[in-house]
């Protein structure tokens, strides 16, 4: 037992059906630390947390507090809140109709009768104590959003907190706003309070963590002081290649060349939405296939978004073979000849209910407009072509999207845009999620796709996927442009060091 | 929804495949219907033809009844589906808005006079004014839901409270009476034409809607915002106009039932006409098997669940059932098909109906 | 943000509402106004009455509240607000302000706000008998007298002046005893009644409820409510005639229901009115059934009196005088009209 530690989890476990979602895992956190906790999806950040919230049960593994020899149990959040270990989630679950101090307060006094007086007098002597710009008598929803966290933050430190556990607070604020934040952390931490910071930024790990703990598939990789750890060091432990051997992992697809005299087919400069992606520049030539690549929550996604419209274009320049155009929403977009196969299936892809015919045609009759539907047999003879052609496994054309695997969900909306016959193809995490047959068939019909003439941008969380699949990198870190990689460049070595930036 | 394949061959095979099929659950409640009527009463299924007060011939009998006086409900049960699918939720505020749209139709038809001699304007240019009026009103309530994201039931509540009030407004309070024989031709019959009027333009909504739901990409639009916004959106459609063209839609429909509502009694009592007409449209909706949630819809299927609605109504005034206790007797139709629908009952079921299988197999 | 929104059109729906109410009253009262302001412009003799008048309230206005349904309830409310407004005007010594309501608690928040305000009379038509002790007690102790037209409430009769009330069971007891004086050998009636609970319909049922339980010639062919809707009366006649069932009388408790149930008579070439197979019967005096009655097309039409405006004037004038209400339930005089014997000046003079 180490004398100052405040919370030891030891061989943890959990599963799910059909997921081991932790096995084994330790985690150690010191009193007065600001501790990250890291990985890449599926890692089992998230199930560690719940399990120590109380959210989730554990199936085995034991959880010590304060140093003392006999373990806890936490069956329940309330427990877990009555322990100390309070956690500040990244969605602020605050109510803003509410005074700021009612939020800190709420459901916390003992009896039925409230001491308002007394409450909002607490309320602000907290709030000065830990610098916080609000009023306890001010309406949460007045208060920014980086207050509003730190509000948050401040519920949970009154409660006697010795473990404080922020889940992704700093993904919806602006630099200062986190610059603010991490004063309040760093506060605490000089109070004694144990804090899990869980964050996808690299920079924010590097500025203001003590120790990092890195997981990957539900396994611990390891715990390692900060300054042991280069940036590098970090990218290749979570995404699980070590450096020694990777330099030899080369793209096999040659670099791409554009021929003489020929403009990109599509190119944005200065292009950001209201996703909070920094402008950047963009190309795509006739034929190419690119990716875009970071950690997840670098950006990679909201770029593409931004490039089709999905989310608001805040400002920036498209041309298509050099024209200025202008895509302000989803169907400008795909009227200029771009589709788009979004990376969360469920929530943006399959439309679940309607069949599989349906779903192979939406895009299609949406670009032939209102009055211009396919009849029932050109539509069964359309579906039944994509669906021999992509070999989508599904009873018929008429079964609903939602009962068939993800691989061939996939599979649909891929037939989707297809139809659509895009100059450009954007595919993010089109692999995701599903078996490694389909995976393999997707990537063999990117390069097809490409060889025919589209362009294609193609999004991976798998380094090995993108290295064989495009003939240039485009890097993210943070949400911005950090990089282009191109012909030799293209291995993982050079990928992770411009995804961990900063020193090498 | 039920997605597994069964697999069992012959009769039962066939069944089942009977019973999935949406436009089955409101049948089988008219089938019911005829049944009990048939055993209680056969003279229910009579029809004669006969000659009305001015020597014209008229069909009459309870089919006929229900035919004629269901018209109104099927009609709105077509604009009612749309938005139901569309929004996922309901607008009951069809009610109130008929009245308005009467009054529209009156107050063109009768100019200042409440009580003309003869008509001040033809009725095609009164029930288009009305038409436009409604959908007027209509795309006011889209713009609520698609707009400003207000639950459906909470956005046309406005109307619901105000449009009656507003209906009366339209004429200075005053109840117009209309004189003129033409207007009786919508709501009763043509002379020479012994089936209800009502009827016809009933089957005209409906061929119509059917024109627009095969030549046209509505459905496909509809069910696609209804079922994933999110997704709609990514596929270039336009969320927000597809759930305000449901309400205009079914604004359209109102003005048609308030031209059928004033043309049968060639006058209007703004506070009961169409009266809980709203509630009526839902559970045709829901009648026909359609997920109040929004979605996929069956467009056939409301319009059965419409004209069993009716045929309830009428069964219940032929045995003399007290019509105020009718509101009780939908109340029970509404709770079985709530609680057939629940997602927890329906996972009961097939949990059911998988250990059956197992035990078949056994 | 989106809370404020709804409130604000919440809002905005209830002040179309009321405009919508407003609407039709300035109106009545605009021309109202402009009658009066012409009478007293061309008639001296005119401008003496209402100057006695004006001693008689002591040179100072009588300040009334006055709290009624919604005028767009019905067309006898229609009548019965318009002749509230014509009374109770400055001309006539008054200072009257309105509040409408089809809701009890919104009608007796108006009650307390009237009684704040210090007006001298509340005239109130209530929506609901039950509830209004204590704020009848509220008037009562700040001074406030309290006069009920339309419609009682379940109060202490201490508790106010004086209630103008219609005598349902009169108005069908004249009803019954007139469809009693045309002789039929068998009476089979068809009975619509009015939304289930209200006084008309009690009032109204209650005559023909007896006359059938008394007489073995006379039978109910079917009694079902429409609740004031025309169309529902025709649904439940078209019902019996789709049966076959014999009748020779429609009694229905409204004029918009007989309408109905006339619909469904013209369909089946059914004759009714006088020398016809079907006696109808309607009430609420509405000008256009009064016009089928003079067209033989129904029978008999009864009255529901909405004049109640002159009695209570009468009312306050005489407590104002410093006399005393002998008897505080005061019954309208209530007609009923024949279709053989009415005249167009009994339309032009009762028709609502």
């Amino acid at each position: 037992m180490e004398d100052n530690a405040v919370l030891q989890m030891r061989n943890i476990h959990k599963s799910f059906p059909g997921v081991k979602a932790l096995s084994g895992v330790d985690f150690t956190l010191r009193k007065g630390e600001i501790h990250a906790l890291m990985g890449e999806n599926g890692a089992g950040k998230s199930t560690l947390i719940k399990v120590l919230t109380g959210v989730y049960t554990k199936d085995e593994g034991h959880i010590y507090l304060d140093g003392h020899e006999k373990e806890v149990q936490v069956r329940s959040p309330q427990e877990a809140q009555k322990l100390g270990i309070s956690p500040v989630y990244q969605e602020i679950t605050l109510c803003p109709n509410l005074s700021v101090a009612e939020n800190m307060y709420i459901g916390r006094t003992p009896g039925a009768v409230q001491n308002w007086r007394k409450m909002n007098k607490d309320a602000d002597k907290l709030l000065k104590s830990l610098d916080i710009p609000a009023k306890a008598t001010q309406q949460l929803s007045t208060c920014s959003l980086a207050v509003q966290q730190m509000i948050a933050i401040a519920r949970a430190v009154d409660t006697d907190c010795k473990v404080l556990i922020l889940d992704e607070p700093t993904s919806s604020l602006d630099e200062q706003e986190v610059e603010k934040l991490f004063k309040l952390m760093r506060d605490l931490r000089g109070r004694g309070v144990g804090i899990i910071f869980v964050t996808h930024f690299l920079d924010q790990v590097y500025e203001v963590c003590d120790r990092i703990t890195v997981m990957r598939d539900g396994c611990l990789v390891g715990e390692y002081e900060i300054k042991d750890l280069p940036r590098v060091q970090l990218v290749s432990k979570m995404l699980g290649k070590e450096l020694d051997d990777l330099s030899d992992i080369q793209g096999e697809y040659k670099s791409y060349e554009r021929k003489e005299g020929e403009l990109p087919v599509f190119e944005v400069e200065q292009l950001y939405s209201n996703a909070g992606i920094k402008p950047f520049d963009f190309h795509i030539d006739k034929g190419e296939v690119n990716g875009f690549t970071g950690l997840l929550g670098s950006g990679r996604s909201e770029c593409v978004r931004a490039i089709f419209g999905a989310d608001r274009v805040l400002g920036g320049k498209v041309k298509k073979n050099g024209k200025p155009i202008k895509i302000s929403k989803p169907i400008d977009a795909m009227r200029q000849g771009i589709g788009y196969l979004p990376e969360d299936r469920k929530r943006d892809g399959i439309v679940g209910d309607l069949s599989v015919r349906d779903n192979i045609i939406l895009a299609q009759q949406v670009l032939r407009g209102f009055l211009k539907p396919y009849s029932r047999a050109e539509a069964d003879k359309i579906a039944d072509e994509y669906i021999k052609l992509l070999n989508i496994k599904t009873a018929s054309a008429d079964t609903p999207i939602k009962s068939l695997s993800g691989g061939n969900q996939q599979k649909v909306i891929l037939a989707r845009w297809l139809l659509t016959h895009p100059e450009y193809l954007i595919l993010d995490e089109p692999t995701r999620g599903i078996d490694v047959g389909t995976k393999v068939d997707i990537q063999k019909l990117v390069l097809k796709l490409a060889s025919e003439g589209m362009s294609v941008t193609f999004i991976s969380s798998e380094m090995d996927e993108m290295l064989r699949t495009c003939s240039r990198l485009i890097v993210m870190r943070d949400r911005r442009v950090v990089g282009e990689l191109t012909g030799s460049d293209l291995n993982q070595t050079s990928i992770m060091s411009t995804i961990a930036g900063g020193d090498k | 929804m039920q997605t597994n394949e069964t697999k069992n061959a012959g009769v039962s095979g066939f069944f089942g495949r009977m019973i999935r099929k949406q436009v089955m659950i409101p049948l089988a409640a008219l089938l019911l219907l005829f049944l009990f009527n048939l055993i209680m009463d056969p003279s229910f299924f009579k029809i004669e033809l006969g000659y009305n007060s001015a020597g014209n011939p008229v069909l009459s009998g309870f089919l006929i009844t229900i035919l004629d006086s269901g018209s109104e409900l099927a009609i709105l049960a077509i604009g009612m589906t749309l938005v139901t699918a569309a929004t996922g939720g309901q607008d009951i505020s069809v009610g109130a808005t008929t009245a308005i749209a009467g009054s529209v139709l009156l107050r063109v038809l009768c100019g200042t006079n409440s009580r003309p001699e003869t008509l001040q304007a033809p009725i095609i240019v009164a029930f288009l004014a009305a038409c436009v009026v409604a959908m007027l009103f209509g795309a006011f309530n889209g713009v609520l839901v698609a707009v400003f994201k207000i639950q459906p039931m909470i956005a046309t509540l406005i109307l619901y409270t105000a449009g009656r009030s507003i209906a009366a407004w339209i004429n200075n309070n005053e109840l117009p009476v209309v004189s003129d024989e033409s207007l009786t031709y919508f709501g009763e019959f043509i002379p020479g034409i012994p089936i209800p009027t009502p009827f016809f333009i009933a089957v005209a909504c409906m061929i119509v809607i059917g024109l627009v739901l095969k030549f046209t990409n509505l459905r496909l639009y509809t069910q696609a915002v209804g079922i994933n916004e999110n997704s709609s959106k990514l596929n270039g459609l336009n969320p927000v106009f597809i759930k305000i063209l449901s309400f205009v839609i079914l604004g359209l429909c109102v003005a048609v039932v308030g031209l059928i509502k004033v043309a049968r009694i060639s006058t209007i009592n703004y506070s009961v006409i169409a009266k809980d007409i709203e509630m009526d449209a839902i559970l045709a909706v829901a009648l026909g098997g359609n997920a109040l949630s929004g979605g996929k819809f069956n467009m056939t299927a409301s319009i059965i669940g419409a004209y069993v609605i009716q045929c309830l109504t009428t069964t219940l005034y032929k045995f003399q059932v007290r019509s105020d206790a009718l509101p009780a007797y939908k109340a029970i139709v509404v709770i079985v098909l709530v609680i057939v629908s629940a997602p927890v009952v329906r996972e009961k079921f097939n949990a059911f109906m998988a250990k059956r299988k197992v035990k078949e197999a056994a | 943000m989106k809370r404020k929104l709804v409130s604000a059109l919440v809002c905005a729906a209830m002040v179309a509402t009321v405009l919508a109410g407003c609407g039709n009253s300035s109106s009545d009262t605009a021309s109202t106004d402009a009658a009066a302001t012409e009478e007293t412009a061309t008639d001296d003799a005119a401008a003496e009455d209402t100057a006695a008048e004006d001693t008689a309230a002591s040179g100072d206005l009588i300040k009334v509240g006055i709290i009624n349904n919604d005028p767009n309830e019905s067309g006898y409310r229609t009548a019965n607000d318009a002749d509230m407004k014509a009374m109770f005007t400055e001309e006539n010594g008054y200072d009257a302000s309105f509040a409408y309501s089809l809701k009890n608690d919104e009608q007796i928040t108006a009650a307390q706000k009237f009684i704040q305000d210090g007006v001298d009379y509340l005239l109130l038509s209530a929506a609901d008998t039950a509830g209004w002790d204590s704020v009848l007690m509220d008037a009562q102790a700040a001074g406030t007298r309290v006069i009920l037209f339309d419609r009682t409430i379940d109060a202490d009769p201490s508790l106010y002046e004086a209630s103008i009330v219609s005598d349902m069971e009169a108005e069908g007891q004249t009803a019954v005893e007139w469809l009693a004086g045309q002789g039929l050998d068998e009476y089979n009636i068809i009975h619509i009644q009015g939304v289930m609970g209200s006084a008309a319909q009690q009032g109204r049922t209650k005559a023909v409820d007896e006359m059938v339980a008394a007489n073995d010639n006379w039978n109910l062919v079917t009694q079902q409510t429409a609740e004031w809707n025309a169309e529902k009366a025709q649904q439940i006649v078209q019902s019996v005639i789709d049966s076959g069932q014999e009748f020779n009388v429609i009694y229905a408790e409204n004029d918009d229901m007989a309408k109905g149930a006339v619909a469904a008579l013209d369909k089946a070439n059914i004759s009714h009115g006088v020398d016809g197979d079907v006696i109808i019967m309607g009430f609420d005096t509405n000008t256009w059934a009064l016009e089928e009655l003079l067209a033989g097309n129904w029978n008999y039409d009864g009255q529901c009196n909405p004049y109640q405006a002159s009695y209570i004037d009468e009312v306050i004038k005489t407590i104002e005088s410093g006399g005393t209400i002998e008897e505080k339930t005061i019954i309208m005089e209530e007609k009923g009209f024949d279709a053989e014997t009415i005249t167009q000046e009994d339309i032009d003079t009762y028709g609502i």
